[in-house]
């Protein structure tokens, strides 16, 4: 590895940004958080950026390198190309605040939207209840994420599309799908899924599963099986007969 | 006069993690208007890092667990000079704040039979840490956060406490002035009680497993304030820290490890931790590999491996291991869970279900696969027991109206605390922090707002902005005073002690204070981490000499305390705390002040459990 690396780094406001280009000296095993870290003790000190953990745990570090979406504490240097700059610049879904940092208030609003936790009443007469390992595997699944938001950035209805006030994004299918799948849980979230949520707007092309630094299938095992629920519900001709011949 | 945004609730909380949201919803269950305040986003706290478990005598595996073994688990661990009332409510309360987190939609490991697993750890006698693989801290934010935001709590993200504020004649608390991020303008939250839940201190230190945000906020501003800090000498440094690569030193690595069977080894490939068994725990460890193996398999008959011994224990052996050469290339020891593949068929696929993220943190950090490899690990600077001095069963401190919980708040871990403790502590603390500030809210009306001290306070953060910018002329840039204080603080005040160190720590302190008074910060007031630095180091140099001078006074080795210069126990400090306090003269002061007797009852309880 090269002694010192350049990185272009997006700076500046929503009224005007540009890139800087820094040189840093480079060590072994080093992540992109640790030059943008340097560069700010050293060079930059205004330099915003989100981080907490340094450890993959808590998704504050997501950016774009290189244009692809990850968390900056887990890139390896060693596995960027370091003949030309690595750049680093903020997620797109969302409005900039400032250099890496972006204004990801609306995913606060959104969860604060979807139908909270119901449970059954409790199995037994201490307040317990009995759950089995296989029943919750894939809840747990959805429970890893980290909410860093790569996969809103990268989901193409909210960046490109901007549909922010009729779309949920992958991040809260995931939070449905754990709460839908979630054993004990008795809300029924399928007509909001349709209507509110948006759901129909996922045209599975998987883009979130890739950027996924959990590696939740997002696709697979949230999105496609809640599609499945809500159509049996709202577009299965035997079912919408019965409920017809119900009333 | 300075321009200020104005917010006002019955209970405010400072901090979101854990010990916050749990105090939060608390004090909203009591009827209290409540606001919480919060220097990164919702859910990123450093909870998220807690990875092995929450301890709660469930008795779900072993059913000879109970809340008495709990309790002398964690008296015996923090040497007997933790708060017992604290750690006697702690051992009774956990196991049905563990329920409620169920109820709220938390979604634990499962025994066989379908409730709640629980797993090994350091120090306790029998399987009790509650747990989701190894990101059990993780679920246990969320699961507060998610069931939080639904109770009627204004979260005020990015937004950071500067002082509080005191009423007009000085005795209780009434608010807090706050900047803000995005756009660095202050505000001003008046309450009739504040809750601190501000977390550690890791950030005094090079080598941490602590957040950017693990600057000691809560201990350093309660103590302007005129509260006491307790033991304030006993940090924790977890015995397994990544080594390598230099980048990621001291990221933890979860106890659950050992607790899943996990080995220590030297250089020699010895399992060194069979050679010193401390005498109080010599019944309770095994004496034989073989048989600490089986103990990890929930053999009842069996007895801990000493890899299970308490962290302070431990952290010094690895340090023995290394100071004597037998360390491993990167300046630790070995620890090994592929071995287990001796003892288990498809251990590959075990080690990835039990141990998650630590298989992702190495492969990806460190291209080690700990399936087939063993890792490199040592001490890194963890938790703080002591900290701000409070009430066991209402969490108040000696200020009216202030409140701590959690990390920033001591007593339940004396001097050294169980891992598995930190989760169930802010559980069983933060309930009842919030439970009585909501009490003291109903009791008392908001006090007026004092407006010198709010402009003292936005004057002081706004100074370094206007200082010389000329390094020449010594202007200084605060991520070299925090850099430099944390090299300090590491070589000085860390896992070995001794007076020489210690007191060339207090007259660098000193040097880097003066130092700080020139920092100059360049940029606007937006979104500045530079500015925001600048204003952390205050604190940090409040507590590191708070640290600094109450382990130079307490002159025996205990727990996680260890001064080479008097390497034994005293029973005299063995009957006291530690108090920091400002004088009125400005200065730090430190005294001892005696434990108060246990009751018989108590006393009766340690007895039975040997």
């Amino acid at each position: 590895m090269s002694d010192k690396a350049s990185f272009k780094i997006l700076r500046g406001t929503k009224q005007e940004v540009k890139f800087e280009q820094y040189e840093t000296p480079v060590s072994e095993g080093m992540v992109v958080l640790d030059a943008v870290h340097q560069i700010q003790a050293e060079q930059a000190p205004d330099l915003a950026c989100r981080w907490n953990c340094k450890a993959g745990k808590c998704g504050s570090c997501s950016a774009e390198i290189n244009g692809i979406p990850r968390l900056m504490c887990m890139t390896r240097l060693a596995d960027l190309p370091l003949h030309k700059p690595v750049s680093v610049e903020p997620i797109k879904a969302f409005p900039l605040i400032k250099d890496l940092a972006t204004d990801v208030s609306w995913n606060f609003h959104v969860k604060k939207k979807i139908k909270p936790f119901k449970p059954r009443p409790p199995d037994t007469a201490d307040g317990t209840w009995r759950i089995w390992q296989e029943d919750i595997d894939r809840v747990q699944e959805f429970r890893k994420c980290i909410e860093c938001f790569l996969c809103q950035d990268v989901c193409h209805v909210l960046r490109e599309h901007q549909k922010h006030d009729e779309f949920i994004g992958p991040r809260f299918l995931v939070h449905v799908a754990g709460l839908e799948m979630h054993p004990l849980d008795t809300e029924d979230r399928l007509e909001e899924l349709k209507k509110a949520y948006g759901i129909g707007f996922c045209n599975i092309t998987k883009c979130c599963t890739t950027v996924c630094p959990e590696e939740i299938a997002i696709t697979d095992n949230a999105i496609i099986p809640l599609k499945e629920r809500v159509v049996d519900q709202f577009y299965d001709p035997l079912a919408m007969l019965l409920r017809k011949l119900k009333k | 006069m300075v321009d200020y945004q104005k917010f006002e609730y019955d209970v405010l909380v400072i901090g979101a993690g854990g010990a916050g949201l749990r105090a939060a919803i608390e004090a909203s269950a009591g009827g209290a208007s409540v606001g919480m305040i919060c220097k990164c986003l919702l859910g990123k706290a450093h909870t998220v890092m807690a990875e092995g478990g929450i301890a709660a005598a469930l008795g779900n595996v072993d059913d000879r667990d109970n809340w008495k073994v709990h309790f002398s688990d964690t008296m015996r661990g923090g040497q007997y000079v933790n708060n017992w009332r604290m750690a006697e409510i702690h051992a009774k309360e956990a196991p049905e704040r563990v329920r409620e987190l169920e109820a709220w939609g938390a979604v634990f490991d499962r025994t066989k039979d379908g409730r709640i697993l629980q797993r090994n750890f350091g120090g306790h006698k029998y399987p009790r840490l509650v747990h989701v693989g190894d990101r059990t801290g993780l679920e246990m934010l969320r699961t507060l956060q998610d069931y939080g935001i639904h109770q009627g709590i204004e979260v005020h993200m990015e937004c950071t406490v500067i002082r509080l504020l005191k009423d007009s004649d000085g005795s209780r608390v009434c608010g807090v002035v706050v900047y803000d991020r995005e756009k660095g303008r202050f505000q001003v939250f008046q309450s009739k009680a504040v809750i601190l839940a501000t977390g550690g201190i890791g950030q005094a230190y090079e080598i941490t497993s602590n957040s950017w945000d693990c600057t000691g906020d809560g201990h350093s501003l309660a103590y302007e304030a005129g509260a006491e800090l307790i033991d304030m000498e006993f940090i924790q440094f977890h015995p397994t820290g990544m080594v390598w690569p230099p980048s990621v030193k001291g990221i933890l690595v979860t106890e659950g490890v050992r607790g899943e069977g996990g080995i220590l080894l030297n250089s020699e490939g010895r399992r060194f931790m069979f050679d010193e068994i401390p005498d109080n725990y010599k019944h309770q460890t095994a004496d034989n590999p073989e048989e600490g193996w089986r103990y990890t398999q929930g053999d009842k008959e069996a007895r801990r491996p000493p890899e299970l011994l308490t962290r302070d224990h431990t952290a010094r052996c690895i340090v023995r291991e290394i100071k004597e050469g037998r360390g491993s290339p990167h300046g630790g020891v070995y620890l090994d869970i592929a071995w287990i593949k001796e003892k288990i068929a498809n251990s590959e696929e075990h080690i990835k279900r039990k141990l998650p993220s630590m298989y992702h943190q190495f492969k990806q950090l460190a291209g080690i696969d700990i399936t087939k490899e063993p890792m490199e690990v040592g001490p890194t600077t963890h938790y703080i027991m002591g900290g701000i001095h409070v009430d066991a069963d209402s969490q108040m401190s000696n200020v009216p109206g202030l409140f701590a919980c959690g990390e920033c708040a001591a007593g339940i871990n004396g001097a050294n605390r169980l891992g598995g403790n930190s989760l169930s502590d802010l559980l069983v603390l933060g309930k009842r922090a919030g439970e009585y500030a909501a009490k003291f809210a109903g009791e008392n009306s908001l006090d007026g707002l004092d407006e010198a001290q709010i402009e003292a306070a936005a004057e002081m953060a706004l100074e370094p902005f206007g200082r010389n910018d000329d390094p020449q002329k010594g202007a200084e840039n605060p991520y070299s005073i925090q850099s430099d204080l944390q090299k300090l603080m590491q070589h000085n005040v860390g896992i070995v002690r001794k007076e020489g160190e210690m007191q060339h720590a207090l007259e660098e302190l000193e040097r880097l204070g003066e130092r700080a008074g020139r920092v100059h910060v360049a940029g606007n007031r937006e979104f500045n981490p530079g500015w925001h630095t600048a204003l952390d180091l205050t604190h940090l140099l409040t507590i590191s000499e708070a640290i600094a001078r109450s382990a130079l006074d307490r002159k025996e080795s205990r727990g996680a305390h260890f001064r080479e210069d008097f390497p034994e126990k005293n029973t005299d400090f063995g009957q006291c705390n530690h108090i920091t306090v400002k004088g009125p003269d400005g200065k730090m002061r430190v005294h001892s002040k005696p434990i108060q007797e246990m009751p018989e009852e108590l006393k009766a309880v340690i007895k039975e459990m040997g």
